[in-house]
Parts: C-alpha cells; sequence; structure tokens
C-alpha cells in the first residue's frame, strides 16, 4: 500500500478542521481553496508544524502522526520538502550554503548526487554563490524548491509558492513547477488558491471550504462534478489532457486529440505530439438535438446527456455531458433545455465556442 | 604624561568592568531574552517588567537596595559567605553584580526585539530542513539575531561604563578596587582638580561618539549584505 493517508481534526475558537484524505504516492494534488478555508493548515499538519489533536498521517507504510497510538514525529524527524510562501531562504547563507542547510543533517540514506540534481532540475547553476538578497523573487523560490528536493523527500510540500510573486514571475517559475511535475517522482501536496496553477499543475483536486474537503478526486473528474460545481477561476468548467496531433498552418489552427474526440483550437505554436490541457468553460457550450450545419462553429461534438441540475440563477440549467470517456459542462437556459427536451441518455451536438489552452 | 596613575589605574578598571558585564550579559541575555520572545506564559510581563525596571529606577536606589542585601547581614550576603566568597560590596565582585543588574534591560531588550522581529518562520524552516531546536536556535535563529547582538553589547558596555550611582553606593570609590572612571572624575571635581577632570571626562566624550559611530557603521553594513 503506497497511498499517502491525512486525517485531521482540530477545533479552534473560530476554526475547525475536519479532513480525511487518500491520495496517490505520486503526483501533485492540489489543495484549493479560499483563504481561511484551512489548506494551508493541513499543510502544517502533516509537517508538524502544527500538532492536530486527532490526527493520522501515514506516507505508504511509515506513520507519523497517530493520536490513537500516540504517535507523533517533530518535523525535523519527518522525511518531507516544505516550501513555504513567502521566500524562506536563511539571508545569512550565501545560496550554496542554503541549499546544503538540509542536505548536511540529513546526508545518510541521501543519495550524494541529489542536491546536483536539484541544483540542475532548477537551473541554479549561476546562483550558487549569491547572497540572498541578490536574487529575485522567482530565484528565490527556485532555490527554496531545490533545497527542499535535494533531501529527497517522501513528500514535498508546498504552501502557495507562486503567491509572492507578481503575474511575471509567476509564468516564469511556473514551467519549472511542470518540469517537477513531469520529471520526479516525489508526490506533492500543493496549496494555492490561483485557478491556472490548478488548472496547468494537479493531477488531483482537492477543494477546501470552511476546513472541510467538499470535492476531492482526479482533477477533471472534481472539475466536471455538477452536484456541488467547483468554480474555477470565473466559471466552471471541464478540463480534458490531450495530444496535439495537426497543425493547420494555413489557417493558423492546431487539432487536439482527446479522449472522446478532437476539438481544433487557435495555434500557439505548440509542436505536435505535445501533451496538453485544455479547458472548455461551461457558459461556451452550446447544445443541439440535430447535428448542426451552416453554423460558423467549429468544434461539434457528439456527447450523451449524464445529468441536468439547476445553476444558480433559475433560468439556468448545468447539463453534464459524456463525450467519448471525456465529459463536458454546458451552461444553457432552463427553457432551452425544456424545448429540446433533454433528459439523461439522449444524444446531442455539443458546440464548442472558445477552447482555453492552459498547459 | 598628562593622566595620573590614578586615572590610569580607574580607566582600566572601568574597561574591565565594562567588558566582563558585557560578556556575561549576553550569555545570561540570550536565554531571557528568547524566552521572553517566544513565551505565552502570564508571567511574561511581569518578568519584562522586572528587566526593564534598572531602566526607571534612579540608581542610588538599586545600589541601595543591593548593599542592603548584599551587606553582612542581608540575605545575599549570607548567601554569599556562607559560599565562601565573603562579603561583596566594596569589591569589585560587588561592582561586577551591580552592573549585571543595572545593564541587563540594556541586553535583553535589543536580542528579545531581534528574536521577535524574526518570528518563528526560519525556525520553523529549519524544523523542515531536519535541524532539531538546539541546532536551529545556534545556525539559524543567533546569526540571524546578530545585529540584535552587536546593539546589546555597544549599549550595555556603554552603558556600564557611564554607570554612577550604583558605584558609589555600593562600590565605595576604592582606589584600584571600585573607583571607576566616573566616580575618579567626581573626585576630581570635589577636590578643585578641573584640569584632570578635563581630561577624562573628554576622553569618556570622544569614547561615547566614537563607540556609537561605529556602532552606526556597522548596523549600515550589516543591514546592506542583509543580515
Amino acid at each position: 500500500m503506497n497511498d499517502i493517508q491525512i486525517r485531521l481534526g482540530l477545533a479552534r475558537q473560530d476554526f475547525a478542521l475536519d479532513v480525511n484524505l487518500t491520495l496517490p504516492a505520486q503526483g501533485i494534488t492540489v489543495l484549493y481553496g479560499a483563504s481561511g478555508s484551512g489548506k494551508t493548515t493541513v499543510l502544517r499538519c502533516v509537517a508538524g508544524l502544527e500538532k492536530a489533536p486527532s490526527a493520522r498521517v501515514q506516507i505508504g507504510d511509515s506513520v507519523w502522526q497517530d493520536h490513537a497510538s500516540g504517535v507523533f514525529l517533530p518535523p525535523w524527524r519527518r522525511p518531507l520538502g516544505y516550501v513555504f510562501q513567502e521566500s524562506s531562504l536563511f539571508d545569512h547563507l550565501n545560496v550554496h550554503d542554503n541549499l546544503r542547510f538540509g542536505v548536511r543533517r540529513d546526508s545518510k540514506g541521501l543519495n550524494p548526487a541529489s542536491l546536483d540534481e536539484a541544483i540542475a532540475l532548477l537551473g541554479l547553476g549561476d546562483l550558487l554563490q549569491r547572497r540572498t538578497h541578490q536574487l529575485s523573487g522567482g530565484e528565490r523560490q527556485r532555490v527554496a524548491i531545490a533545497r527542499a528536493l535535494a533531501l529527497q523527500p517522501r513528500l514535498l510540500l508546498l504552501d502557495e509558492p507562486l503567491a509572492s510573486l507578481d503575474h511575471a514571475r509567476r509564468q516564469d517559475i511556473l514551467p519549472w513547477l511542470e518540469r517537477l511535475r513531469d520529471e520526479i517522482k516525489i508526490p506533492m501536496l500543493y496549496v494555492t488558491h490561483a485557478a491556472d496553477e490548478v488548472a496547468r499543475l494537479a493531477h488531483m483536486l482537492v477543494v477546501m471550504e470552511n476546513g472541510k474537503a467538499t470535492a476531492a478526486g482526479p482533477v477533471a473528474e472534481v472539475l466536471a462534478g455538477i452536484d456541488s460545481p467547483v468554480i474555477l477561476g470565473d466559471d466552471v468548467g471541464a478540463l480534458l489532457e490531450g495530444t496535439v496531433q495537426e497543425r493547420d498552418l494555413r489557417w493558423h489552427l492546431a487539432k487536439v486529440d482527446f479522449l472522446g474526440g478532437a476539438l481544433w483550437l487557435r495555434d500557439s505554436g505548440v509542436p505536435v505530439g505535445q501533451k496538453v490541457r485544455l479547458r472548455v468553460l461551461a457558459r461556451d457550450v452550446s447544445l443541439a438535438s440535430a447535428e448542426p450545419s451552416h453554423t460558423s462553429i467549429q468544434n461539434i461534438l457528439p456527447c450523451v446527456v449524464d445529468s441536468i441540475v439547476p445553476d444558480h440563477h433559475p433560468s439556468q440549467v448545468l447539463v453534464r455531458l459524456h463525450c467519448g470517456e471525456s465529459i463536458f459542462l454546458a451552461r444553457i437556459t432552463a427553457r432551452a433545455a425544456d424545448t429540446l427536451a433533454l433528459a439523461p441518455g439522449q444524444t446531442v451536438w455539443a458546440q464548442v465556442k472558445s477552447v482555453a489552452l492552459v498547459a | 604624561m598628562v593622566l595620573s596613575s590614578d586615572d590610569l589605574s580607574a580607566v582600566w578598571l572601568t574597561l574591565q568592568l565594562a567588558s566582563l558585564t558585557t560578556v556575561v550579559l549576553l550569555v545570561l541575555a540570550t536565554p531571557m531574552a528568547w524566552w521572553l520572545a517566544r513565551t505565552t506564559s502570564p508571567w511574561r510581563t511581569p518578568i519584562n517588567a522586572i528587566v526593564a525596571l534598572p531602566l526607571v529606577l534612579p540608581p542610588t536606589v538599586l545600589g541601595f537596595y543591593l548593599l542592603v542585601a548584599l551587606g553582612p547581614n542581608g540575605p545575599g550576603g549570607q548567601l554569599t559567605q556562607w559560599l565562601g566568597w565573603g562579603s561583596l560590596p566594596f569589591t569589585f565582585g560587588g561592582l561586577l553584580l551591580g552592573s549585571l543588574i543595572y545593564s541587563l534591560p540594556f541586553a535583553v531588550q535589543p536580542l528579545q526585539y531581534a528574536f521577535e522581529n524574526m518570528g518563528t518562520r526560519p525556525m520553523e524552516v529549519a524544523a523542515t530542513l531536519r535541524a532539531r531546536p538546539i541546532d536551529a536556535f545556534f545556525s539559524v535563529a543567533l546569526p540571524l539575531a546578530r545585529p540584535g547582538f552587536v546593539t546589546a553589547a555597544i549599549l550595555t558596555f556603554a552603558h556600564t561604563v557611564g554607570e554612577f550611582g550604583v558605584v558609589m553606593m555600593l562600590g565605595g570609590n576604592i582606589p584600584g578596587q571600585t573607583r571607576v572612571v566616573s566616580t575618579q572624575i567626581y573626585g576630581h571635581v570635589e577636590a578643585m582638580e578641573y584640569a584632570q577632570a578635563h581630561w577624562l571626562a573628554g576622553g569618556m566624550l570622544v569614547f561615547s561618539f566614537v563607540v556609537l559611530l561605529a556602532a552606526g557603521r556597522l548596523q549600515r553594513r550589516n543591514m546592506r549584505i542583509g543580515l
């Protein structure tokens, strides 16, 4: 059994935390929620920086904390890496000594090349002799990530690592995080309230609200749930993983295949064969009961209605659609649903007006 | 030579007293300041007040109580006699003890401020990097508090050099044993030896200015290199 189990119960005057999560021991699990929802507290409890009175934290077969048997490993004995929200570099040490801080204290069982690998993975080779105040915000976070990675942790915890950076710096560092996700085998727990980070990085998504996990699962499944729709950014919508299949250089379009069909979107120069993530917002999908013709819409997909639920406003409904193995959401008016006599199991054509490439 | 041998012995004694006070106080004040900066105990406020007491108390009051307490019939005096240290008033040891109490806030407060300013984050970061608390304290908290240590050392040293009231009450102004520069100046003035008083007083003035100048430069440099 390789899973990560996190069970936490914590009650304070104005806040209660109650989560029970079982997560795969690979990939990035994003904890997503508004500030005050308890996502950072989850991370701090997993690290042992805060002691939840009723808790069980188990990584694979090693138990870090279990109130039932009285086990509580202090943070320095948990094989984890932690990247804090703001710069956490030690200002009295240069970059290289910051990177070596943890490795020096935990050299046994550590691959001696791990520090060099972390330095290479985050492109820090030229910065090693710098003082910390000579680094940009993005560089500081890269050093902090490498410092945690060099310890070859069983679990890497990242607490809004991009929140202290401006937009341009965020765009600088996101590709490094994607590289991390794709190249290392260490599972990551990643806290954020930024929609684009969820869309770009998450394998698993845990939605936090008032100290509780209101939804958890593979990111595409969670985002396609409509019983309690997850608003990511400004709207609900589906997230698809696909591969660039061809590029139409004449019309500047690219075709992306996904499980269940293909979508055309604006060619942004992504090479053929590359894996990409697409986001289709519910408001950009309309439905037709017969195959539309004479339309400007380029993406028309045959789908089967899965379920229909009321939306926020009584004039609208959300429709969940199966397109092969993928799921789309469509927001249409209740009157249209009635006119088309939409019902689960019915075949419809989804017209996709806009597709966004997220990564 | 403009300074008499009495003057020189007073200068030498002052430097010994101030250096020893500074070293001992920094060692004692560090754990106190750390505790005061971190604790949530209800004792924090009263202990803070006790540490700050020498700031507001007239030195003669402090010296008087020390004299009574350390005298042969006082509780402190009986303790020191039982320990075989003899009676402390009118000795260098008594002067040192008085200075330690008198200058305590000047050592504790800058350190406490430095530790409070640092917050809990550096220690947490160190803990996630496999450092035990004691290791993190020496390898992270102390180096990060360096400006606080510089300030504490300079203030403690300078304040001890400037001590007068406690010395008069507790030391008795014995040449070579308890006579420091400030009491020597007082003696010169009492004896109408204004020229000697000028040399010592002027020396103190220059010394104080140079110390503050050096402190300012050190702090600026620390800031520049990000300490």
